[in-house]
């Protein structure tokens, strides 16, 4: 899979859906699917919610082929901003109107909103942490690897399994302010 | 998202490859350590690089990471345990280092900040991903995309369950462990009349998949992934992969077979309508280009669900209108099977001679449920029409049912048929059904 890696899939990715091949299409969705289901799921809390979000971000990538710029980084933090954005505004129309409806204060809304887009800002950050990181972490946290087996999985030192584990989560705890704490430094890390 | 270890430990320069030495300290932590005054840790950091840190961490396998010092030095003990905090606030850790990390939090301010920090962090790491997408998601996502803005290179139809079927089983590697990549698999055919069985893997299941896929692919003109140019027939090139695939590790095999499929799609959208009479060579017997592909998904979900069975997985079947479209190829394939079944001695002779074109005896095979139709066999010889005015026997069965007796995964005998009518023509249409499978 890593053969076309990226950006160079990513430009060519872009020019197919331009040309309107549904192959593509269904290529793009093969890859970015789950993010963008999970990263909307998280947001809204909602399976429906999701698929909507979903056919939306996927209906706008195919609509809007160009709007994809290369030089801004990858297609996968692009459809990844766009989610979030989709899935946060989502959240707050869909508050708004429950407010409206006496549900809840302003505060309580804000609070949720606030909380839904740190979440959504940890995602981000986790989509486009360096793939080192994002593999560690992945093994240790969903497939609960201890670091040994972590460590032996992606064949480094046990050392540098928790340095992984540890540089993953220190760079994902900036989510919980806008600016991250040391955020440029993590960041130059790639 | 899944990258492969191969990507990790050759992947463009990130912090720590084992050539460079790894960043010690991450900028935050510094941070939280330039706010202690303790001098205990700035000699804990002076001493970081010794030797003795590197013993401490070699030799505390299994052991209480040097909780306590046991002579490592005031330094050691926390170095080690403040490199333990990531995968202390993950579960990560033996039950020794977690004891260890947790006594060392009760005095040491910076680390207790930094573990707190962590373990919230692990708190914003999403509880589940997108596991569980709703297969059919995929298909209703194209379809709300493709009403907004047609495609101008559509996927033809009769690619589309090839499309579907290749998509389901690369989701379902996707959520399956690594661990079960080697997970055996039961593959089960009909030959020589009986039901033969085969032990397998996923990995092994994989391949044999990329390789039939190349006979498809070696008609379009792409590379045949065996560099054999399409020569040979399922089972013969399935044979010579196997022989000659190193044991393959783990992951590897995915890539090129996805990747192939998608190749394929893209070609056969690229060559429109007009490839779909393109023959496609299976050695013995040739089918067109776009019964090709319905084979192709067809024996795509046959072994997806094989594989899901073996790492206990819920995997579907097709939906309605992509099984209806696989049940009709067997259907279309049941009168030829039948004949040659016949010249090799396995069927009941001919009982009239019938004119090419014209009805001859008929068998009405009625599939039910989703993806069911009317079919009507003509028995006597390919070149005849099935006919309602000529029905001798009817088969009814489920349409999940019949694939699976397509598939070789039931044998004629065992069937969930309704049969009524002449029971040898009966008997000749399951076994001519059940003789479709190989391996």
């Amino acid at each position: 899979m890593a053969k076309d890696a990226p950006p160079r899939w990513d430009r060519r990715m872009q020019q197919r859906l331009a040309r309107g091949e549904a192959a593509a299409l269904g290529e793009l969705y093969d890859r970015f699917a789950s993010l963008v289901h999970s990263l909307a799921h998280r947001v809204l809390d909602d399976e429906d919610a999701a698929d909507q979000i979903t056919r939306e971000v996927f209906g706008h990538v195919w609509e809007n082929p160009h709007a994809y710029d290369p030089k801004e980084g990858s297609m996968r933090a692009w459809i990844a901003r766009l989610t979030n954005r989709r899935a946060v505004h989502r959240l707050r129309q869909s508050e708004s109107a429950a407010l409206a409806d006496g549900g809840g204060t302003a505060e309580e809304l804000e609070l949720k909103v606030d909380r839904a887009a740190a979440v959504a800002r940890a995602d981000y950050i986790v989509t486009s942490m360096p793939a080192p990181l994002r593999e560690a972490l992945e093994l240790a946290y969903f497939k609960r690897f201890d670091y040994r087996q972590t460590a032996r999985r992606l064949g480094v030192t046990e050392d540098e399994a928790r340095r992984r584990l540890r540089l993953g989560l220190q760079l994902l705890s900036t989510a919980h302010t806008a600016r991250g704490v040391g955020g440029q430094e993590y960041g130059s890390a790639r | 998202m899944s990258g492969t270890p191969e990507t990790t430990t050759t992947g463009p320069a990130h912090p720590g490859t084992p050539e460079q030495p790894p960043v010690r300290d991450a900028p935050a932590v510094r941070e939280a350590h330039a706010g202690q005054d303790g001098s205990a840790v700035r000699e804990a950091h002076a001493g970081r690089d010794a030797p003795a840190v590197r013993e401490a961490h070699a030799g505390q396998d299994g052991s209480a990471a040097g909780s306590g010092g046991g002579g490592g030095g005031v330094g050691d003990p926390h170095r080690v345990l403040k490199s333990l905090l990531g995968a202390w606030a993950l579960a990560a850790c033996s039950p020794e280092e977690t004891l260890a990390v947790e006594e060392h939090l009760t005095d040491c301010g910076s680390c207790a900040e930094e573990a707190v920090r962590l373990r919230d962090a692990v708190g914003l790491l999403q509880t589940e991903r997108g596991l569980d997408l709703d297969p059919q998601l995929r298909s209703r996502v194209l379809a709300t995309c493709l009403n907004r803005r047609p495609a101008r290179v559509p996927v033809p139809a009769w690619a589309q369950p090839y499309d579907t079927e290749t998509a389901r089983l690369d989701a379902l590697l996707s959520d399956i462990d690594p661990g079960e990549w080697h997970a055996p698999v039961q593959l089960r055919w009909f030959e020589e009349e009986r039901q033969v069985r085969r032990k397998a893997t996923v990995v092994s299941v994989i391949g044999h998949l990329m390789t039939v896929d190349g006979l498809v692919a070696a008609a379009l003109g792409l590379d045949d992934p065996l560099g054999m140019a399409g020569d040979g027939d399922p089972t013969s090139r399935t044979e010579t992969y196997w022989l000659n695939a190193r044991q393959p590790p783990t992951l590897t095999v995915r890539g090129p077979w996805r990747e192939q499929s998608h190749t394929l799609l893209r070609t056969v959208s690229f060559a429109g309508g007009g490839a779909a009479e393109l023959g496609v060579s299976y050695g013995a017997f040739t089918l067109p280009l776009e019964d090709a592909l319905l084979e192709r998904a067809f024996e795509c979900w046959v072994h997806a669900d094989d594989i899901a069975r073996a790492v206990d997985y819920p995997y579907e079947p097709p939906t309605g209108a992509h099984l209806h479209k696989l049940i009709d190829l067997a259907a279309r394939l049941l009168p030829g099977t039948l004949a040659a079944r016949r010249r090799a001695g396995l069927a009941a002779p001919a009982q009239s001679l019938v004119t090419a074109g014209s009805p001859g005896r008929t068998l009405h095979l009625e599939v039910e449920g989703p993806g069911g139709g009317d079919w009507w066999i003509p028995l006597d010889s390919p070149a005849a029409v099935g006919s309602a005015d000529r029905k001798v026997a009817h088969i009814a069965l489920d349409g999940v049912e019949f694939c699976q007796l397509a598939a070789g995964h039931v044998s004629p005998q065992e069937a969930a048929a309704g049969q009524l009518g002449d029971r040898t023509a009966v008997r000749d249409v399951l076994f001519a059904a059940a003789s479709l499978s190989r391996l």
